[in-house]
């Protein structure tokens, strides 16, 4: 790809951007989030339509007017989101779009699928229903989609978001496979442990321009951070050692329903207390979005208690626990979080307007929720448009996150939930943003910390507690253990269980 | 520029107001109402000189465009408001009946010798009350089963229509036409006789009031209220609503029962107002016509005030349409073609940002130009708006006077 141009209105995403793969490498493309790696990646797909420079495959330049044109060159990408049936079979899956004909042979399609699994060391067999099997997998027959499609250009956008550490170890070692085998693969991610694992070549792309190629080995990663975000970054979040006080929260025996009518959480205690950080360290889906949604009141629990600063908030109504002191920060910070459609000063009321100062008798006071919205703007440095008068939805995902917690942290909860709080943000914001959290422990509060990111509970967190299938693991100090054990754990593997 | 961490912008072109968007789709819609009449061989202004006659010539006429606004108006915001927060009111019809009902009831049997001060509010809360309960109703539905409102107050239409079907012969019947109620006694009715004799004999009443007052206290709990913060919450984002601990249930019983009020208030003057019967077997349009009202006035109640007088003089003005041989329907069609611009409006938007762009990139020209001309080197994204017009202008200048030449 070459001298690549890609404008949308407003805005240049990518800026004369020149990529160079070779045959049997892995190649990394660093960036922030809104750098410009995805654009640049759907170009290549056919997704997109460059403005300007030419794209060459194997030499001859190439016309990429959509995927199907992608899928003839050899190119193949496995998303984000995968794209499968969950009710069809991976043979079904796999051969979708490429049945051949009106009668198509299964039977054939899957000694295929065999094969090309064997041959790569990816264990999966093709008449298992996508439903049943691990994301990992799934992840694998995204694959073996490409494979069986004789892709031999891999775009893996963020693959690693959904895995557990042990996972990721087994992709990367099936992307040194395919790697060996002559495929070249680009792998697109802002993980640079992920970039020094595999990938020999790694393009830095910031704000839409190239900053340089680097070679892998020869760079360290804090050089490589230093590039993406243009100056150096720290990774560790510096804290004194916690001085917990008395419980804040004390959950018992709790056991929550999922949407889909079973268990989400089963039988789970855990006590927090002031001025400490917890990690609740697990995949995303075993259960983390009932234990936050039962202890904020979205969710009934099923049986076992909650108890809130030594009194029983189980059957409590959402507004009371929010004025008895507990904060949230919600996953899905566009469907909960805010209203995207009002101003961002009416944001920062939204729990709080129906009390002095911000109304009186029924009546909003503008002023003053003008006055404190400001206020949170400014110390949380939440940028914007029109300040507090842009609407949420025009801000971008780092500064609408920032007003979020600023909205809670102003609020001066007793506990403050965090659940994925630095998701798809930028290095500079994460940074930001974990270093209020650390303050507010430092000033006595009581905070959970939700992530699916290992590096990010281990940075934070006093004491880590590990949740698969809905089930608490254990609870362990952060100092006393490693990923390695925190990752088996999260496999629903526990301590002293043979292996 | 307000504070609080505004990133200063760079000068950029105007974007399409509702307003505007608003009068394209009324332009259309009479360019299209234009294009009709001159297929059957007529002209279209003498069509359009007769709706304005019929609607607006004397002062009895524009008293009875009022009349016919009135209920316009009300329906307009009971749709407007459920809009805002969130919720379809296709049910007006339903609650404009109840409305209707109550009051024609309590006009008949409350004594003829009780005082207006003390009639007129009286049926007018009832008439509120009894449609409030009825907009409650699908409300109640919807916050408890997840009932689609749209579903459940089509359905409580046709209850209403049934149940007036039943109470015109059992409470109120006129004995010499069994089809209708007898009229009301005109000190039963919201006429008054100063608007009355003021607008010769139109049917403009003290609905006309009411409606004005409901734009305004309509405005307010939108705008000023903790109320109007909650219910709009609820409508643009009910998970992050119950997130903030919003009660979404009880948010959208009240916003329902609201929307009912205002409807059953339109049915009170309608049929103890504009009309003083009310007939077996008739669903009012009103219902209908008033989410067309509510589109067009953007749901704003200034926007619905406006656009309802618009639909009033239309629909009061076709019946003089007659006389020139053009058929009244074209009025029918000229709201039809309004609301089907109406609701295309994301297409008239970007009509005008893409003309508002193109002018602007020309200005832009221009003021470089200018800029250029002057041998001064200021950064165009550091000029204030005046002084980018100023630039603008001194560029067209420079322009045509190389023309010129």
């Amino acid at each position: 790809m070459l001298g690549i141009r890609k404008e949308f209105p407003g805005i240049v995403a990518n800026d004369d951007i020149t990529l160079q793969v070779e045959e049997g490498e892995i190649h990394a493309i660093l960036g922030e989030n809104g750098a410009g790696k995805s654009t640049l990646m759907s170009i290549l797909f056919g997704l997109y339509h460059a403005d300007r420079g030419i794209i060459r495959v194997r030499g001859r330049e190439a016309h990429i007017r959509n995927p199907n044109d992608a899928y003839d060159l050899g190119i193949g990408m496995v998303h984000q989101h995968f794209q499968l049936v969950h009710n069809f079979t991976v043979a079904e899956n796999i051969i979708m779009g490429k049945e051949g004909g009106f009668v198509y042979d299964i039977r054939k399609a899957s000694r295929k699928i065999k094969e090309i699994s064997e041959r790569y060391g990816l264990s999966i067999e093709p008449d298992m229903v996508i439903e049943d099997i691990t994301v990992g997998m799934q992840q694998r027959v995204e694959i073996l989609k490409m494979l069986y499609r004789d892709a031999d250009i891999l775009i893996f956008d963020e693959p690693t978001a959904v895995l557990t550490p042990q996972e990721i170890d087994e992709l990367m070692g099936i992307m040194r496979n395919l790697a060996a085998e002559g495929k070249s693969i680009i792998l697109i991610t802002h993980k640079l442990d992920e970039i020094k694992a595999v990938a020999s070549k790694c393009t830095i792309i910031r704000r839409g321009r190239l900053i340089g190629t680097v070679d892998v080995a020869s760079t360290s990663a804090e050089e490589m951070a230093a590039a993406m975000v243009g100056r150096p970054v720290s990774f560790r979040v510096d804290k004194k050692p916690s001085v917990p006080g008395s419980p804040v929260l004390e959950i018992e025996d709790l056991s929550v329903m999922s949407s889909r009518k079973v268990l989400g959480v089963k039988h789970f205690s855990l006590t927090i207390r002031s001025g400490e950080i917890i990690g609740l360290a697990g995949v995303d889906g075993n259960g983390q979005t009932e234990l936050v949604e039962a202890i904020t009141g979205l969710r009934r629990a099923e049986s076992g208690t909650i108890r809130f600063r030594g009194k029983d908030i189980t059957e409590l109504s959402i507004a009371e626990r929010n004025d008895m002191g507990l904060g949230h920060i919600p996953e899905d910070r566009q469907k909960r979080g805010l209203i995207l459609s009002g101003s961002l000063a009416s944001n920062m009321v939204i729990k709080a307007f129906t009390k002095e100062p911000f109304s009186s008798h029924g009546l909003l006071d503008y002023p003053e929720i003008r006055k404190y919205a400001e206020g949170i703007a400014e110390k949380f440095d939440v940028r914007s448009g029109e300040g507090i008068d842009s609407l949420a939805g025009k801000l971008s995902g780092g500064n609408q996150q920032k007003a979020i917690i600023g909205r809670e942290i102003t609020a001066d909860p007793d506990l403050l939930i965090a659940v994925q709080p630095t998701r798809g943000l930028d290095v500079g914001a994460i940074e930001f943003i974990h270093r209020q959290l650390v303050d507010e422990r430092d000033r006595g509060k009581a905070i959970l910390l939700v992530s699916f990111e290992l590096d990010e509970i281990f940075n934070l967190s006093d004491r880590i507690a590990v949740i698969s299938g809905g089930e608490l693991m254990d609870i362990v100090d952060t100092s006393d253990t490693d990923e390695h054990a925190v990752g088996l754990m999260m496999a629903g593997i526990r301590r002293g269980d043979a292996v | 520029m307000t504070k609080g961490n505004a990133v200063p912008r760079p000068l950029e072109a105007r974007k399409a107001s509702p307003l505007i968007v608003s009068l394209s789709a009324v332009f259309l819609g009479i360019a299209a109402g234009c294009i009709f009449i001159l297929c059957i061989g007529k002209n279209p202004f003498t069509g359009f000189e007769r709706i304005l006659f019929g609607a607006l010539s004397n002062t009895r006429r524009i008293g009875n465009t009022l009349g016919m606004s009135t209920q316009l108006i009300l329906i307009g915001l009971s749709v407007a408001f459920a809009f805002r927060t969130g919720l379809f009111n296709i049910g007006a019809s339903g609650q404009m009946l109840i409305g209707g009902i109550t009051g024609s009831i309590l006009a008949f049997y409350l004594p003829m010798a009780m005082p207006r001060i003390l009639y007129i509010p009286l049926v007018t809360l009832s008439a509120m009350a009894a449609g409030a309960l009825w907009g409650l109703i699908s409300g109640f539905l919807k916050a408890k089963f997840n009932v689609h409102e749209v579903v459940s107050t089509i359905m409580l239409n046709w209850i209403a229509y049934w149940m007036v079907y039943d109470f015109i012969p059992r409470f109120i019947v006129d004995p010499t036409i069994s089809v209708k109620s007898k009229p009301i006694e005109a000190v039963h009715t919201l006429r008054a006789d100063w608007l009355t004799s003021l607008t010769g004999f139109s049917t403009l009443n003290y609905g006309f009031l009411f409606a004005i007052a409901m734009c305004f206290i309509i405005s307010f709990i939108l705008r000023k209220t903790t109320l109007g913060f909650n219910l709009k919450a609820v409508g643009a984002n009910r998970f992050c609503a119950e997130y903030a601990g919003i009660k979404v249930e009880r948010s959208i019983m009240v916003s329902m029962a609201i929307a009912g009020a205002l409807a059953g208030l339109a049915g009170l003057t309608y049929y103890c107002g504009y009309s003083n019967i009310m007939e077996m077997g008739k669903m009012p349009n009103e219902g209908f016509d008033g989410i067309a009202v509510a589109l067009l006035g953007n749901c704003s109640p200034a926007g619905i005030f406006f656009s309802a007088i618009f639909f009033g003089i239309l629909k009061m003005g076709r019946g003089s349409l007659a006389a020139t041989g053009i058929p009244t329907e074209i009025a029918d069609t000229i709201i039809a073609t309004i609301i089907y611009f109406t609701a295309t409006n994301v297409i008239l938007a970007s009509f005008w940002n893409r003309i508002f762009r193109s002018s602007f990139a020309g200005k832009e020209e221009c003021a470089r130009a200018a800029i250029a001309a002057e041998g001064k080197d200021i950064p165009f994204e550091s000029l204030t708006k005046a002084e980018f017009r100023e630039y603008a202008k001194k560029g067209r200048a420079l322009q045509k006077g190389k023309e010129a030449e």
